[in-house]
């Protein structure tokens, strides 16, 4: 358990509601649902192969104060972000950006499995984008390719390696990106300043003690 | 009245001079309609086809009218002349429109069109002018029973429309529920603070009001008479009975509450933390007085959780409880939960649902109670615990499909409402039964009842407003809310129906509207709904009357009492003009001037009948005039085509349908008869609630008398129709025409 999660849960005690509110991104739409369902029988992967709780579910869950059912949940990594539930939402409720914030507040918990494909995506594509000010396309997909291992990784890249080549030869694609050098933004530096900022506004403004997180 | 003088009128226009040969129409109207004077016109409902009819009415001296043209539903502000009998033959919906325009049915179309001249031509002698009725009150005075809301906003609206009001109110004061209330649910944008119940505001605007006269503490003894002229005797606590006469009633007597004691499991009772709404509201009222937070009742500190129980006793489907919504109650617990988080956002509250219904602009009112931080769960209670001080509701989460419980300081039951409605008279006519045979049970029953009785009516059919489904005074008129089945007497507000305080005040308004519009009719002398503005009135030959009182029991609206010597007693002013006496009368001895057995038996003998070798029967249809005369002019406007071999009378009623016109009909020859009603039964359609039920009553007797003429039964068919069977309805012409046709003919042809 992390340290952040233990200060969270004594903060917070049984109002897990408020918590999401103050601390997980878009959480104060938790409490505006009606619990009509639109945003589960709209979603396109219909919940197979394990969603535990779709999103309506998440959302009472979190009213009921169940705290680790909802923080150690899969629903939330399992959105492919299509839209259909925020479009579709009659109370306008932003279902989608409401679950990549319940996913980003469990992996700030400590809470998200390792192997989960969506954030381990998510994680490296963070770090590739706010590294270079820019995603650096070859070595975003090596990270992806080399995530079960070497060997499944070169199997993968030799898979796609007409397609590799043939991005080289349109000038698609820069294969030094995977030494860090091509394409970079201007004053990367101020890049990170702006990112460190950020990170030092949200933790102000959701009351969290940045020298233990 | 002057000696009669018949006239007809043919219209060739819209195309009816194109299709059918008018010469030979016109032939027809003189030869054998006999019509002392007949016209045909290029457009006659023009004003120069107007103004012709209107001459010869001043000039020739025509008193008897019979326009071939357009359906009498058509055209009626042209042809509309009120001192004159008239009739009209459907020669362009009845005829042209359902025809195809080919020259293999020009013959048919043609002895179509000459048959509907025929029949006009008969009927019109039949008739005579209808004169308004003549035993009429012209009270205008409307009295509201119920100074609720309800009932003070029709009293209002029917004084600033300029009518005297007489308000009744049982309790010493005005209010009824609504100044029980801390708050109101908001009624204006952007509806989400709770405002005040407005009751104070009304109050003094009755009694700033010279037209409205009030009398609180008292209970309406006794009510007779008919629209017009009703006397309403009015006890008053102290002992004194005053009378008023009044013009038109409203009845406005609200709802209780659901008894809460009937739900022992959901904790009422076991602890004083369990209330119903109207506690709920007790308690905010006095918190709000004292300037203090609402307190539990058991040890009065501070409610710091609270859970509202939804649909407590109602929606039941075990038959225990209330079987329906009683559709106020989620926006009033939503009003209630933010009486709690507008005093204190830290006090938990929760609401339970099965399904949260807001109507109005509940919705924003809703979003409101979520945004204040209300909890809604969507789950039911089964169980709530009473542990000392506080409770444990124990509910199914319906969403985590699980079993789980909530404590709370205070438990809030909404139990919904029971209508004010008066006794249930089916029951309370049985016990009178039973007591009037000496039973003393049923005495004391009967004595039970009787209190609970509103407006004590004298009427033969018992003291109040029947009910209707779960004892809601509703008459379930089709399309036509506050019409109750006695006439000018209306309901409105949550004893007709559930509702709330945004819908109950527009239900009052049109409440006060029609029963300005009963006092105006039977002023004139006319019918009220449905066919308001009908001059013609039930009349009966009494030395032909049997005293078999059929037309009394039978009478949908209670119109028709017992004289001392068992005769019917007419309260004209009380009749819908649907003429099922007429229909119920086995001696036949009661008619309207201008709808009568003969009038409709003379249009069934005027159609020629052709005999068994022509190939051509004659299938008589007897159409209501509310829902399946209209179905077939709107078949003709869509020019749904149907049999040529169909003739289509139009009656009031399926209820007033006289067994002898399907005796008659089919001893002259017809091959079929086919009866048009609206759906009957418990979920009718009938325009005179029980007519088309009645009517079928009566025919399922007459296929006795088939069998006795040796006819197949078939011969006779009773179809259900709805307004809407447009295109249906000419398919199931045609199907039982050709059911016809496979029969034979009749064997009564040309005896």
């Amino acid at each position: 358990m992390s340290d952040l999660n233990q200060q969270m849960a004594e903060r917070y005690k049984n109002n897990f509601l408020k918590e999401i509110e103050e601390q997980a991104e878009m959480g104060e739409w938790v409490k505006m649902c009606m619990q009509c369902g639109l945003c589960s029988g709209s979603c396109p992967t219909h919940f197979h192969s394990g969603w535990d709780h779709p999103p309506q579910e998440i959302f009472m869950l979190i009213r009921a104060g169940k705290r680790e059912e909802v923080l150690n949940s899969n629903g939330m990594y399992m959105c492919t972000s299509c839209y259909n539930c925020y479009v579709r939402c009659p109370r306008k409720v932003p279902v989608t950006h409401v679950m990549h914030g319940i996913a980003e507040y469990a992996y700030k918990m400590g809470r998200a499995a390792k192997a989960q494909p969506t954030m381990h995506l998510s994680k490296v594509f963070w770090t590739n984008a706010t590294k270079y000010g820019r995603v650096n396309e070859v070595q975003l997909t090596q990270s992806l390719y080399f995530k079960d291992g070497l060997a499944a990784g070169i199997k993968k890249g030799l898979e796609m390696k007409d397609v590799a080549l043939g991005l080289v030869k349109a000038k698609r694609l820069n294969p030094l990106e995977a030494l860090g050098i091509g394409h970079k933004c201007k004053d990367l530096d101020g890049i990170h300043r702006m990112l460190a900022k950020a990170y030092e506004l949200e933790a102000q403004r959701k009351g969290r003690d940045t020298s233990k997180a | 009245m002057a000696e009669m003088k018949t006239a007809a009128y043919i219209c060739k226009g819209c195309e009816i001079g194109n299709r059918v040969d008018v010469a030979s129409l016109v032939k027809v109207a003189t030869k054998e309609g006999k019509m002392a004077l007949v016209r045909e016109h290029d457009f006659l409902c023009s004003a120069e086809g107007v103004a012709l009819i209107n001459h010869d009415i001043d000039h020739e001296g025509v008193t008897h009218i019979a326009i071939g043209a357009c359906s009498r539903r058509a055209k009626t502000e042209a042809f509309n002349f009120p001192s004159v009998a008239m009739t009209r033959g459907n020669l362009r919906e009845g005829v042209i429109w359902i025809r195809p325009d080919t020259e293999e049915a020009r013959e048919t179309t043609q002895e179509m069109a000459e048959d509907y001249v025929r029949m006009m031509c008969a009927e019109v002698k039949a008739m005579k002018v209808p004169e308004g009725n003549q035993k009429t009150g012209t009270i205008k005075t409307v009295l509201v029973v119920g100074g609720g809301l309800s009932g003070m906003t029709s009293a209002l609206e029917a004084s600033k429309a300029g009518y005297k009001v007489v308000l009744v109110e049982k309790t010493g004061a005005l209010g009824g529920w609504a100044a029980k209330l801390h708050m109101r649910v908001p009624t204006r944008e952007p509806y989400t603070t709770p405002e005040d119940n407005g009751v104070a505001d009304l109050v003094a605007r009755i009694e700033a009001d010279a037209n409205i006269k009030v009398y609180l503490n008292a209970r309406i003894a006794k009510t007779s008479g008919a629209p017009g002229r009703f006397k309403a005797e009015i006890a008053v606590e102290s002992g004194v009975t005053a009378t008023e006469d009044v013009g038109a009633i409203i009845q406005a007597t609200g709802f209780s509450l659901y008894d809460a004691n009937k739900l022992p499991h959901l904790g009422y009772g076991k602890s004083p933390n369990v209330v119903d709404q109207a506690g709920l509201e007790a308690l905010a009222r006095e918190a709000a007085a004292a300037g203090l937070p609402i307190r539990r009742p058991s040890d009065g500190k501070e409610v710091k959780s609270v859970v509202f129980v939804q649909c407590a006793g109602q929606r039941d489907n075990t038959g225990e409880h209330l079987s329906y919504c009683s559709g106020y109650c989620c926006n009033a617990s939503i009003k209630q939960a933010t009486y709690f988080k507008d005093s204190n956002p830290d006090i938990d509250t929760v609401v339970l649902f099965t399904d949260l219904r807001t109507p109005g602009n509940g919705e924003d009112f809703y979003r409101a109670a979520q945004n204040r931080g209300v909890i809604f769960s969507k789950g039911v209670v089964s169980e709530v615990l009473a542990n000392g001080n506080t409770c444990t509701v124990k509910f199914k989460d319906l969403i985590l499909n699980e079993d789980t419980a909530a404590e709370a300081d205070l438990v809030v039951l909404a139990t919904g409402a029971v209508p004010n409605s008066g006794p249930e008279l089916d029951a309370l006519n049985e016990a009178v039964r039973l007591a009037e045979g000496g039973d003393e049970v049923a005495r004391t029953q009967v004595i039970q009842m009787m209190d609970k009785s509103v407006l004590n009516l004298q009427y033969r059919q018992g003291p109040d407003i029947p009910h209707f489904m779960h004892g809601f005074n509703d008459s379930h008129f089709i399309c036509f809310p506050y019409e109750t089945r006695r006439t000018g007497i209306y309901t409105t507000g949550p004893v007709r129906r559930p509702m709330d305080i945004a819908q109950a005040i527009e239900d009052a308004t049109g409440a006060a509207m029609k029963a300005i519009q009963a006092v105006e009719n039977a002023g004139l002398g006319k019918a009220a709904h449905p066919r308001a503005g009908d001059l013609s009135y039930p009349m009966v030959r009494l030395e032909g009357c049997t005293q078999c009182k059929r037309c009394t029991v039978e009478c949908p609206f209670g119109a028709i009492d017992e004289d001392e010597k068992r005769f019917p007693l007419f309260n004209e002013s009380r009749c819908r003009r649907c003429g099922t006496c007429m229909g119920a009368c086995p001696v036949r001895v009661i008619s309207f001037e201008n709808y009568s057995v003969n009038t409709v038996g003379a249009q069934i003998k005027a159609v020629d009948v052709p005999d068994e070798f022509s190939e051509k029967p004659r299938i008589l249809v007897l159409a209501c005039e509310n829902d399946a005369y209209p179905a077939l002019d709107m078949a003709g406007l869509n020019r749904n085509a149907y049999d040529p071999f169909v003739r289509v009378i139009p009656v009031r009623c399926l209820g007033s349908v006289n067994t002898i016109w399907i005796t008659d009909a089919l001893n002259g020859g017809y091959d079929g008869v086919m009866l048009m009603g609206c759906k009957s039964g418990e979920d009718y359609q009938c325009h005179f609630v029980k007519g088309s039920e009645l009517g079928r009553y009566r025919m399922s007797k007459v296929y006795d008398t088939l069998k006795s003429m040796n006819l197949e039964t078939e011969r006779l068919l009773d179809v259900e129709v709805a307004i809407t069977d447009i295109a249906t309805l000419p398919a199931r012409i045609n199907t039982y025409a050709e059911q016809v046709k496979a029969m034979g003919p009749s064997p009564f042809k040309g005896l």
